[in-house]
């Protein structure tokens, strides 16, 4: 089966951008070009006035399954993931069982394999249970599908244990991800520590839980020659540091949620439990070193760090409620902000979603290139949309952004040459 | 005359006017507590009920005397965290009671937020009796009233605030309330003990006691939390004392005419010298006894009651 996509303008980050057709033979992108035409018995898709794009890919979402799938599952999980236009996700292993053996990582990719939406590729545990005591079995995750090692909302504390799973994850090339949180600085917190959490009396979690790891993570990456992935950051400290480090030549890529560039520790007031997160929301001075952090290549990648939970659950109080927000169905809208704001162009805003992510993690994915995964997505940059929880396909309805009027629709997701979301509802 | 509002979380959003005419209101009150009877039907056939996550003997029983007083129907519900099953929320838990037709539920909660989540759920009138290290609004209140009633005005007035002002619900509720209306507000303690941008809140911190009490009009001690110690926050309980608790001397350092706070319960001998929490500046006793007065001056208020 082939699909010719016509008369869009393709957006191919940092190898083509410009009117042309995008030919898919199989599974693979045969021909990026003006004029293509459709070999015989091929569907043919107009996309006149669209963006046609390589399929976004999420380096941090949690899909809960085995073990929570009241809140998520990766059937629903990746329905969500191709409806915000994610072709791509990697799911962290903070699971039930915990993602730290070949088990747990093969059962996941069957569960993908049998949800036939999106590449689902499991994240591995860099220790046993993410106790951060003893090194999982890296290896073996590596060879059973794992693409990179975290131990997530559990951050290794002991540096000890951090600098031998850098060193050992060298031997497979393995990108080691960090939480970059204190969890003694940050112990009982519920929000950013500052003069809102003041005012509520809630606990805080100081930028310093967060800048401490940071550090000691670059030092560590400096140390052993390890690729290092920060996940979300969200501090000026954070930004400052990788900036530096970069310049420095440490191998570290780093990534930004969507709520983190868009919104600050106000939203808490009230004790909005959708305003709560980890990393928590900071301030208006985090919120802008972060964009600086996009807009100058310090911050690679846009990640959601999607993270369902059910309805009762976040309707405790604040100290109770769990932390984290679904992200994958609003990402790419709130990214495009970034664009209307003038922070990113519209190639480096695409960049973040797809080539950069990949390439942080060494995956085949994020390009149009001949030859690659014919992984697309096909959007209306100026379609305005209310976003409405109800209708998500992910599990969960925990976001902050209902109501929110934005701008950016996904009209159509292509996973290995098939069409797996279409904007009128259906998913294939 | 009434309160606006269908519930009272925070002292932060209050104006001046609502705060004093809590205050007025309690002071018809106070007079029934010093009858022979102490009742009136003003809440009669209303129900109270005052729903304690959190054990509380002091601030429970005063709520419930005082809505005895107003002759209204009132329940203790006090479960336990252990009994109450997990998965239930406040929310679930509150809209129980309110099926059972309470009027004014009265909330304590180790949470801070919990009585804003809840007043958001639940059509019955919530008044927080503490949440967390949030507001203890009453508790705020009747120290108001307790300082009106020794004939100092607020205008100018001098208060030290001495303590674990980062974990304290009643700091917060007295440094809202003073400071609107007018009062100029210390906190002393050590730095482990002030939350951030305290002074952003309009209060001068200060780290050295001595200093920080002197001239001062009123001195309002803060219970120590005893099982801080070892959390980093203070190094031993005689050090503690040493540094930060009220003596004699101590005392002579502020205006001569200072009155001596505590929301108790008290800790002899450790925040508070027990010369100085029986001597003839503490005001500890009418503070407990108010508390009644201003608490059925609450209830009736936010009842709505004629």
């Amino acid at each position: 089966m082939s699909i010719l996509i016509k008369g869009g303008r393709v957006i191919d980050p940092g190898r083509f951008v410009g009117m042309g057709d995008v030919l898919i033979e199989q599974d693979t992108i045969a021909a990026v070009g003006p004029n293509l035409s459709a070999p015989a018995g091929s569907l043919t898709i107009q996309a006149n006035g669209q963006l046609v794009l390589p399929g976004f890919v999420d380096l941090h979402v949690h899909f809960r399954e085995p073990g929570f799938e009241y809140k998520e599952t990766i059937q629903s999980g990746s329905a969500a993931a191709v409806a915000g236009g994610f072709t791509t996700v990697c799911c962290m292993p903070n699971t039930n069982p915990v993602n730290d053996n070949q088990a747990v990582t093969e059962f996941m990719l069957e569960r993908a394999r049998l949800a036939g939406l999106a590449n689902v590729l499991p994240i591995g545990a860099i220790t046993k249970g993410s106790e951060g005591k003893e090194l999982a079995e890296i290896g073996d995750l590596r060879w059973s599908g794992c693409v990179a090692i975290s131990d997530d909302g559990k951050p290794v504390m002991n540096s000890l244990v951090m600098r031998r799973a850098m060193e050992y994850a060298l031997a497979f090339d393995l990108t080691v991800i960090d939480h970059c949180e204190d969890l003694h600085l940050a112990e009982g917190g519920c929000m950013n520590e500052g003069l809102v959490s003041t005012e509520l009396g809630l606990p805080g979690i100081p930028a310093a839980a967060e800048d401490v790891m940071v550090a000691r993570n670059l030092s560590l990456s400096e140390l052993t020659g390890a690729r290092l992935h920060l996940a979300h950051i969200s501090t000026a400290g954070s930004v400052r540091m990788v900036r530096e480090a970069k310049a420095r030549g440490i191998r570290v890529t780093a990534e930004a949620c969507p709520h983190h560039f868009t919104l600050t520790e106000d939203l808490v007031r009230g004790y909005n439990t959708h305003a709560k997160m980890n990393p928590p929301l900071r301030t208006g001075d985090d919120v802008r070193a972060i964009k600086d952090g996009l807009r100058d290549g310090t911050i690679d990648v846009i990640a959601t760090d999607h993270a369902p939970h059910a309805t009762q659950e976040k309707q405790q109080d604040f100290t109770e409620a769990p932390f984290g927000i679904v992200g994958l169905e609003t990402a790419f809208s709130l990214t495009l902000a970034l664009v209307e704001e003038g922070v990113l162009s519209l190639e480096q805003a695409i960049q973040k979603l797809t080539s950069a992510p990949a390439a942080a993690f060494g995956l085949k994915k994020g390009t149009l290139a001949v030859g690659a995964d014919a992984d697309v997505v096909i959007v209306d940059q100026n379609e305005q949309w209310e976003v409405d929880p109800s209708k998500f396909r992910s599990k969960s309805r925990n976001t902050p952004f209902a109501g929110w009027k934005v701008k950016g629709r996904v009209n159509k997701t292509i996973v290995g040459g098939r069409v797996v979301f279409e904007s009128d509802g259906a998913e294939r | 005359m009434s309160l606006k509002r269908k519930d009272l979380l925070s002292l932060a959003p209050l104006s001046v006017d609502e705060i004093k005419l809590i205050l007025e209101t309690a002071d018809s009150f106070k007079e029934v507590t010093g009858r022979e009877i102490k009742k009136v039907p003003a809440l009669r056939g209303r129900t109270v009920v005052n729903l304690f996550f959190e054990p509380s003997t002091r601030t429970r029983t005063s709520f419930e005397l005082a809505a005895k007083r107003l002759s209204a129907d009132v329940i203790n519900f006090s479960p336990s965290s252990s009994s109450v099953v997990k998965g239930e929320t406040l929310l679930d838990t509150a809209r129980n009671i309110e099926a059972m037709q309470a009027d004014i539920i009265v909330l304590r909660h180790p949470s801070a937020g919990a009585a804003e989540t809840l007043a958001r759920g639940v059509k019955s009138s919530v008044i927080n009796a503490g949440d967390g290290w949030h507001e203890h609004p009453t508790q705020a209140l009747l120290d108001l009233y307790t300082i009106r009633q020794r004939g100092m005005g607020f205008e100018g007035l001098q208060v030290a605030i001495v303590g674990d002002v980062s974990h304290s619900r009643v700091a917060r509720s007295n440094i809202h309330a003073l400071t609107k209306l007018g009062a100029e507000v210390r906190v002393v303690g050590p730095p482990t003990m002030m939350p951030w941008g305290v002074g952003k809140l309009g209060a001068k911190v200060y780290y050295d006691m001595d200093e920080g009490l002197r001239g001062v009009n009123v001195i309002m001690m803060l219970r120590l939390q005893l099982e801080r110690q070892g959390r980093a926050l203070f190094p031993t309980i005689r050090e503690y004392a040493r540094l930060y608790g009220l003596t004699a001397e101590r005392v002579r350092l502020a205006d001569s005419g200072a009155i001596v706070m505590h929301p108790g319960p008290i800790n002899r001998g450790v925040e508070i010298a027990p010369d100085v929490a029986d001597s003839l500046s503490s005001v500890i006793l009418d503070q407990v006894a108010n508390g009644v007065a201003v608490r059925m001056g609450i209830l009736y208020l936010m009842s709505g009651a004629n």
